[in-house]
This record gives C-alpha cells, structure tokens and sequence, in this order.
C-alpha cells in the first residue's frame, strides 16, 4: 500500500494522499518546530527550550521581554518569510517549466525593492507605511509582466527569460541607487535600511501584516493547484482538458509575486531560498504541485531559521543580515544545479 | 562596417579626435562652466592663484583622466574576455570578477587592517584572479553541458554570493562603511590621480602587450584546434589573456569600484565598425571605452544637478537594455 484513497461524498471529493509525503511533512514540521523553539531559546542570553515552552503557553512570566517581545516575533516572521520565499520558488518553477527560476533570480525581487524604495521616496508622509507591501507587490508584478513580455519570441525559453531578468534587475537596482542619490538624507537612510534586509528589529505589527498578505495567494492555491501539474505537460494538453492556460499562469504569478513581494517588502533581500526550497522538496516527494506546496514552506522556513540563528548567534553581539548566509548556502548549490543537469 | 585598411585609419584618426575633445568637454562642462580656452590653460601654464584653474586642476582633471583610463581598460578586458570565453555576452561584471575583486578588497580593508592604495590593488586583483579562473573553470565544465548562458547565469549567482559576504563584512565593521560604498557603487568623483597612479604602471604595461595580441587573438578565434594545428600555444594565449584581463578589470575595480556594462557594449560597438580582425578590434575598442566613459561621465554631472548620478547607474542605464538586446536577438546561440 503506497497510497491511502479517500472518496468522499460519492467521489465528488476524492483524492490520493502518497504515504512517503505524509512521512515527509511530518518529519519537515518537526524539523521547523524545532527549529523555531531553538530561534526563542539561543541568543545574548540562553533560556531553555523548556522555559521557553512554559513562558509561551502562559506558566511562567519570568521571560516575557526577551522571548516575547524580541524572539518570538522575529522567529515566527522567519518562518513566514522562508515559506513564502519557498512558495513563490516553487509557483515560478512549475509555470515558467524551469528548475532555475526563483524570484530572485529572474528580477522580481529587485522590481519589489524599486517599488518600495519608490514608495518610500515619494510616498513618506502622504500614505501610510502599512501600504509598503502592496508597492513591493505592484513593482514585483510590473516587472515580472515586463520581463514575460521581453523574453516573449514565439514562446518563452527558459534560459532566454533568465537572462533578461538579468538585465532588467541590473537596471532596477541601478534605478533604486539613483533614488537612494536623489531623494534625501532622511529618506535614504530610511530606505537604506531596508534594503540590506535582515530581520533585525522585528516587531508584532510586521509578523501581522505579513500572515494576512501570505493569506491571500492560499485560496487560489488550493482550488486551482492541481491545474498545475497538467498544465506542466504542456499548454496544447493542458487547453484541450479544459484549462485556460493563460488565465491560469497570470493568476499564479500573481500569487508568486505576492509572496515574493511581501517577504521582499518585510525582510529584505533574501536570496536562493525560492531557488533552493522547491528542489529539496522535489527529491523527498514526486511532482505534484500541491503535495509540494506544504513541504516546500516547511523547507522554505527550516533554510531562513537556520540563516537566521547563526546571523543573530554566530557574531554576538553583532546581527548579520540573513541573506548573507542564505546566499552562503545557496550560491555554490545553485552552480551545482546549472552544471549537473546536462539535458537542459 | 569600415572595410578598407584606409577607411578603418581615418575612423581611428576620429576617434582619437573625439575622444580629446570629450576630454575638454570633461574639463569645461560641470556646475561651474569653463571656457574650452582655460581648460587648455590649465595644461599649458598653469595659474594657482586662478580659482578656476583651481576648479579644473584639483578635481575635474583627475577625473578626466581616471575616466580616460579606466574606459580603455574595462573596454578591453570586455574584449578579451569575450575572446576567451568565446562567449559575446560575457564582460568582467557579469562574470562575477568585479564582485570579486570588491569583496577582496573590503576583507582586506575589514579583517587586515589594511589601508594602502597599493594593498587594495593587490587585493582587488586577488579577487579578480579567484573569481575569473572559478568562471573559467565553470565555462570549459564538461563538453556540451554548458552554453554561454549557462556561465553567465553562474557568474551571476558568483556575484551575489560575493555581493552579500560583502554586506555581511560591512554590517560586521561599520567603521570601514564609508571608505567602501564608493566601491560598491561605483563612482568617479572624488578619487585623487594617486589612486589611478598607484595602478597606472600595470595597466599600462597590459593595454601595451594588448596593442600586440591582437595577430594572437585572432589566431585563437578561429577555434583550438585551428590554433594548435597553426602552432600557437593555446595553454600559453589563454594565460596571458587571462593575466592582462585580471589586471585591467581587477586595477580598473581598485580605482573607480563596480562600473558595469562597459567591457560588454564596447567590443560589439567596435566589431560593428570593423569586423572580426582583433589588430583593429583591440585600439578601436579602447578608444570607444575611453569615449563612452568620459561622456557617461559629463552627463552624470548634469541629469540631476546640482547632485551627481553614480556612474555606475549611468553605466547600467545606458548597458541594460543592449544586454536585454542581446540576449533578445539570441546573440549567445552557440
């Protein structure tokens, strides 16, 4: 028995759930529990995973400042931010038909950080900074269209549509430079910081409004994920079951640049997570999307834990933004990735 | 395409005339306007009392003469890069060598304790050196394994790594952040003629030999094994190519930090005018560097005046979409 079939409601609802998946997330789920108490329990000061346990579940008091206050949050926006990022990967990986799309990679980070250093430029004082998001989300959408557009030549080569989201990201960073020159000294600092991107400073209000944009993708994931794997097989197959191809990659870039935007907009520039994530999870379960879609948030999280632990840990009493030891992981994995595939 | 050996002379001849009088327009034009006259002034018989000489000796001149220099140097290291690699998209930034050479450079300057021109220099061909042989090493990776795109996919994953170890080092030592954001983002302003002089003996010494490859070069397009069967010693080229382009793209990142896209438009530009043959490709291009520098330069001045636009966005600006260009029109199918 490798499969438990379940019928429900005379086979309106029925599905097959792969017993090595349900052994998998669980392991994964572990692994980011664990995880996410050892984030509470290391830092300046170590409290013990059982202390920690205690303070959060309300036993004891003893620790409310340093756990609640400064790990929890920025522990649980770690976890938001890893499977978000992981998410986004795997969505791009699967519509653009290619294992070296991420959204870092192809430009949609740097449209995210050129809508927010834009809104941050001219909107200070005009709008509320809570509407940041929503500027890295339109910014990361306006340059994903573009980038599909350019690499559009009687259809997209992968390798063609990296390349140009090369070039696009070159221009739009150089872009947020002309702005960090232009706009002044307040702003530039202001945005600056948020630039280098590290979880630094996380408060309650930012692990908030990241949960409840993370909610919005879920929807469309859920109803229309299993669309997905057809359309992989091609897009005359996936039209002549019924789907309409187009809709449905616009539809879930959307949901990939909201991920992405939203995590770019909370923490920064993380880079190789999207990259990296989807790949991992593909080795332990097959290729259906929405199996993969847990286990590829759960790998997302346990990468940006483990990055965020040793930044906050490694160099006390220094905090080294996140991304360096993501990208430390995920650059020699990536170039591993370009070479040991020869049939591409 | 100048086909003649006389038409390709006079276009050099007019070349060489715009790139002078870009180099004056570099000396006159600024927040302050300056007559041609003067700048040539100042050359002639220098008058320290004359503020305006002042202006044009203390900081215009050195930059006209880093921008000079500089465009000669990552034009041709785009060249030869390109040759060796056999590869028309590749160019010293987007093979992860300028990301190199940086992050060596802030390492030296964050957990050596070294603050000397000529460490830096030294440094930043370090990192030029490990950064290009592990590219090169990626773009002779196996036999059809691996295109052109491939190895600039790869050079970009380089540069973000050593991009982010880099802002890992700065957050670590923030005392050294002010000496290291010109590198990071590439400027002209502001740098002494003593930076330039403490790399200017090498750069000279590589722009020389590579007035005499261009015959070499030539032979080493044509394919190894055309090369070898013509005896030239392919093993010894690709070194020698490979040393002059990690002293002018390393020397160029020591002095002016990450200027992007210049070692990439130029050697198209040049290859436009003239063809295939490197004895003409070679001056051609270090001409056309020289030009396109000074000139992103002067308009860096002027765009959002009275500030200045980082000449590395200017350069990215302009390089951007040819490379989108590039990649469009499939230039990089083997």
């Amino acid at each position: 028995m490798k499969y438990w079939t379940i019928r429900l409601f005379k086979e309106r609802i029925s599905l097959q759930i792969n017993r090595r998946w349900v052994v998998a997330v669980a392991i994964s789920g572990l692994l980011v529990f664990s995880l996410f108490i050892l984030n509470l329990s290391a830092g300046s000061s170590w409290i013990s995973p059982l202390n920690v346990l205690s303070q959060i579940f309300g036993y004891t008091d003893e620790y409310a400042f340093v756990v609640e206050t400064l790990r929890l949050p920025r522990a649980l926006l770690a976890l938001l931010v890893g499977a978000a990022l992981g998410v986004s990967g795997l969505i791009l990986q699967s519509i653009i038909r290619n294992p070296l799309a991420s959204p870092d990679i192809i430009g949609i980070t740097s449209g995210a950080s050129f809508g927010a250093v834009l809104f941050i430029s001219l909107g200070t004082g005009v709008f509320s900074m809570s509407y940041l998001p929503f500027a890295a989300i339109v910014g990361g959408f306006i340059t994903a269209i573009i980038i599909y557009l350019l690499s559009w030549n009687k259809g997209v080569t992968p390798i063609r549509l990296v390349l140009i989201g090369i070039g696009i990201s070159a221009i739009l960073k150089a872009g947020v430079t002309f702005m960090l020159v232009y706009s002044d000294t307040y702003i530039t600092s202001k945005a600056y910081i948020w630039l280098t991107g590290s979880l630094y400073a996380t408060k309650w209000s930012d692990v908030t409004s990241m949960f409840y944009w993370m909610l919005i993708p879920l929807p469309i994931l859920l109803v229309l994920g299993r669309t997905l794997n057809v359309s992989e097989l091609g897009d005359d197959l996936a039209t002549s079951v019924g789907i309409n191809v187009q809709v449905q990659r616009l539809l879930f870039l959307l949901c990939s640049v909201i991920l992405a935007g939203t995590a770019a907009a909370h923490a920064g520039g993380i880079e190789f997570v999207g990259l990296m994530a989807p790949h991992i999870a593909r080795k332990f379960v097959g290729r259906s999307f929405v199996g993969l879609v847990p286990l590829t948030a759960c790998i997302g999280a346990t990468l940006v834990l483990v990055a965020d632990l040793i930044a906050r840990t490694a160099f006390l009493p220094l905090d080294i933004p996140t991304g360096v030891f993501t990208a430390a992981i995920g650059a020699p994995f990536f170039i591993y990735l370009l070479f040991s595939n020869r049939n591409r | 395409m100048l086909k003649s050996r006389f038409s390709k002379s006079f276009g050099f001849i007019l070349l060489v005339l715009l790139v002078i009088s870009l180099f004056f327009c570099s000396l006159a034009m600024g927040q302050t306007t300056i007559s041609f006259k003067l700048a040539l002034e100042v050359l002639t018989n220098y008058d320290p009392s004359n503020t305006e000489h002042l202006v044009v000796a203390t900081s215009r001149l050195s930059r006209a003469v880093i921008a000079l220099c500089i465009g000669m140097s990552l034009a041709i290291a785009g060249v030869l890069i390109q040759a060796l690699t056999r590869n028309p998209l590749a160019s010293p930034d987007l093979l992860g060598i300028n990301a190199g050479a940086i992050f060596f450079i802030v390492f030296a300057i964050t957990w050596l304790n070294i603050h000397s021109l000529v460490g830096y220099m030294w440094f930043a061909f370090l990192g030029a050196a490990i950064s290009g042989f592990s590219v090169f090493l990626l773009s002779n990776f196996g036999r059809d394994g691996v295109t052109p795109l491939k190895v600039i996919i790869a050079g970009t994953a380089l540069s973000a790594l050593f991009m982010s170890f880099t802002q890992g080092m700065l957050v670590i030592d923030e005392q050294s952040m002010q000496t290291v954001l010109f590198w990071l983002a590439g400027s002209i302003a502001g740098r002494d003629l003593d930076m330039l002089f403490s790399v200017l003996p090498l750069l000279i010494l590589a722009l020389i030999i590579c007035l005499f490859l261009g015959k070499s070069v030539n032979v080493f397009s044509a394919g190894e094994d055309i090369a070898k069967s013509l005896g030239q010693n392919v093993v010894l080229i690709k070194l020698l190519i490979g040393l002059i382009i990690i002293i002018l793209a390393g020397g160029s990142v020591a002095v002016v930090g990450s200027v992007g896209f210049i070692g990439l438009i130029v050697p198209h530009m040049a290859k436009a005018l003239v063809g295939i043959d490197y004895r003409w490709i070679i001056p051609y291009s270090a001409l056309i560097g020289s030009a396109l520098l000074i000139a992103a330069d002067v308009a860096a001045r002027f765009i959002i005046s009275p500030m200045e636009v980082p000449i590395g966005v200017m350069t990215a600006f302009i390089g951007g979409p040819f490379f989108i260009y590039l990649a469009k029109k499939g230039v990089a199918k083997q």
